[in-house]
């Protein structure tokens, strides 16, 4: 009921709810049941390729919620993206088995490599996909927890808040690049089989784990929705704009910043860990400083504190950078650049703003006619 | 005093240790008809003495004005009573039981004294309504928020302020379309949602039109009675259009305290007021 509720108001939202729930049945159908061929044919490579996005819009949802609604500007979400998805591809690596190169039962290529002589502590689990998939939210959790605790218990806010994020994120990077971290150093972890048992070449799969990321997306964002409708999500507004006063009314403001975060930093775990086993790749690059940065141009695309603008700034962004990598590589970055510029000048509320902007235009043409 | 008399003073057997009890158990007591305490207080800042000796008592609700010239110690008080500022010496009681001395500026909220600041401060992007939700007395952690509804009590409650302070009508209006008296008065609102006892209202009408002073200190006068308000306030006209008792305070101290006639004809305060 509390769902409900909250979705009241959304139009934004729902008008996306609905759009997904088309696409999650029309985009497998058209893959699997139309013959390759037939103009209406969807790729196994654009099934995939969607499905990616929508990974990335859960993590734009993830990044919205505590930037639009708490005013924290994560600049290391990326990280915690990337941590859900060495889980899932550290569970992978265990389903390879003896197929791997060098046939070793139990130990991956890398290790083998490395004359490894056996598993290291962390990686025993990881062969369960129950356990990987709790380590998915708990590890990105874990940290964004103590993270949080640390820093918001500090009042660290605003661009120094900013700037420490940045460094989580780019220290992760260095130190999942050694070698002797564990986790394939900085040719990552790839060459994935199976996941649960079904091939990941396999049409099907992809076009189930195209299934399973909207789904994802759906219930993230209901998630989201539930927080920023409840009482605490007026909270975190008001933290947004006048932490102080919230303080002074008795909210311990610490705590609630610390609750978003953390749920936050798993969202995009769950984000992290359905992008590995579509692209078939991680490696430290997710890391990158660069990459959380983008995802913030994503956001502030799409429109801040609307959480359905994420979504849709996320797969804008994204099918523009498919897009000019493909007919211009070396224009992409002043693309890139060049948009977020022309947002911050001109757009910013971002494309929802713009589209709340023309509705209310349109309102009062409705009413006249009437 | 020597070691061992400190030693049995800090072990009294009637000592209340302050993390030892929770405040929300606490109801102030004003059998004896006052509601606030200040005895002998003292405090410097860096060898200037902001209050001195200052003896001051606040009726069960009374509605009392505070005037005096600049640095007279009128916000150095405030801050005394909101925990804001630890004095030197004196006492300051909240009833007959409750030893502000001892609280936390939180734990002072919460046994019933909120304060007004000067500048207002709202929730722009909340509505009037949401405003005071966040306001409202309650059970304020994370998961009890989260899961929050507002029950129909707490509505009527809502209401029953939005009426007192003249706003029903801007309701679910944006506070931060409101204009500064609407926003000071929605202020004030957030105050009585945490039901305080005791209100401190900083220069409520500093900035506002004669309408809004009007308005406003008929708000303040329906208050009183049910709630004990102190106003500190520079003008003169809207302190006599409110105050029945008039404290007028001077170098830290009591200078002179009664009705407004009594007050203005006080040869003491004619001289610190047009100078000698």
């Amino acid at each position: 009921m509390g769902l409900i509720r909250a979705m009241r108001g959304d139009t934004g939202g729902q008008v996306m709810l609905a759009v997904l729930a088309v696409v999650t049945v029309l985009v497998p159908v058209l893959n699997l049941m139309v013959p390759e061929g037939h103009p209406w044919h969807l790729s196994s490579y654009t099934v995939t390729l969607l499905g990616k996005y929508l990974t990335y819009a859960l993590l734009a949802v993830a990044v919205d919620l505590v930037w639009g609604y708490l005013g924290i500007l994560s600049l290391g979400h990326g990280a915690f993206f990337a941590l859900g998805g060495y889980a899932m591809g550290m569970y992978l690596m265990r389903q390879i088995g003896e197929r791997g190169v060098y046939g070793h039962p139990e130990l991956p290529d890398f290790m083998v490599f490395l004359n490894w002589k056996e598993l290291p502590w962390f990686w025993h689990g990881f062969d369960m996909f129950w356990f990987a998939a709790l380590m998915v939210v708990l590890v990105p959790g874990l940290l964004a927890f103590v993270f949080g605790y640390l820093a918001f218990r500090s009042r660290v806010t605003g661009v120094y808040l900013s700037i420490i994020t940045q460094a989580l994120t780019f220290a992760l990077m260095l130190a999942f690049f050694r070698n002797e971290m564990g986790f394939g150093g900085n040719n990552g972890l790839t060459d994935f089989k199976d996941i649960l048992g079904f091939d990941l070449k396999s049409n099907a799969t992809r076009a189930g784990l195209f299934v399973a990321s909207a789904i994802a997306l759906a219930l993230g964002y209901l998630a989201c929705r539930y927080i920023v409708a409840s009482r605490l999500g007026r909270v975190a507004v008001a933290i947004r704009d006048a932490e102080p006063r919230t303080r002074f009314i008795g909210y311990r403001v610490e705590r609630v910043k610390l609750f978003i975060f953390t749920f936050s930093a798993m969202l995009a775990g769950i984000a992290g860990a359905l992008y590995v086993p579509q692209v078939g790749i991680i490696n430290p690059g997710e890391f990158s400083p660069l990459n959380s940065i983008e995802l913030v141009i994503w956001v502030a695309v799409g429109g801040r504190a609307t959480l359905y603008g994420a979504v849709v700034g996320a797969i804008l962004v994204n099918y523009g950078k498919t897009y000019f990598t493909g007919v211009m590589p070396e224009a992409w970055l002043f693309a890139l650049g060049g948009l977020f510029v022309l947002v911050t000048l001109f757009l910013p509320r971002g494309i929802a703003g713009l589209l709340a902007l023309i509705r209310r235009r349109r309102a009062p043409a409705g009413e006249g006619a009437q | 005093m020597t070691a061992l008399q400190e030693f049995r003073e800090a072990m009294r057997r009637d000592r209340q240790w302050s993390f030892m009890y929770s405040v929300r158990d606490l109801e102030v007591d004003v059998s004896q008809g006052a509601i606030l305490y200040l005895e002998d207080l003292s405090v410097s800042f860096d060898g200037f003495k902001a209050i001195d000796g200052l003896n001051f008592y606040v009726e069960a609700g009374e509605l009392r004005c505070v005037i005096g010239p600049n640095g007279a110690g009128k916000t150095t008080m405030m801050d005394i009573i909101t925990g804001k500022t630890r004095p030197d010496s004196g006492s300051a009681f909240f009833g007959r039981n409750i030893d502000l001395l001892r609280l936390s500026e939180s734990q002072i909220a919460e046994v019933g004294i909120g304060r007004k600041f000067q500048k207002p401060t709202v929730f722009e992007h909340h509505s009037v309504l949401e405003n005071l939700e966040l306001a409202m007395a309650g059970d304020k952690r994370v998961f009890p928020t989260l899961f929050a509804r507002l029950s129909g009590q707490q509505r009527d409650r809502i209401d029953e302020v939005l009426g007192i302070i003249g706003l029903k009508a801007q309701a679910g209006r944006e506070a931060g379309a409101l204009s500064h008296g609407q926003k000071q008065w929605l202020e004030i609102g957030m105050l009585l949602m945490q039901d305080p006892h005791l209100l401190l209202v900083d220069e409520p009408v500093a900035g506002m039109t004669h309408q809004e002073m009007d308005r406003t200190a008929e708000l303040l006068t329906s208050l009183a009675g049910k709630h004990s308000v102190v106003v500190v306030e520079h003008d003169m006209d809207f302190v006599r259009s409110i105050a029945k008792r008039v404290t007028v305070l001077h170098q830290g101290r009591v200078l002179a305290e009664g009705s407004m006639d009594e007050v203005q004809n006080d040869p003491r305060v004619v001289e610190v007021y047009l100078g000698e």
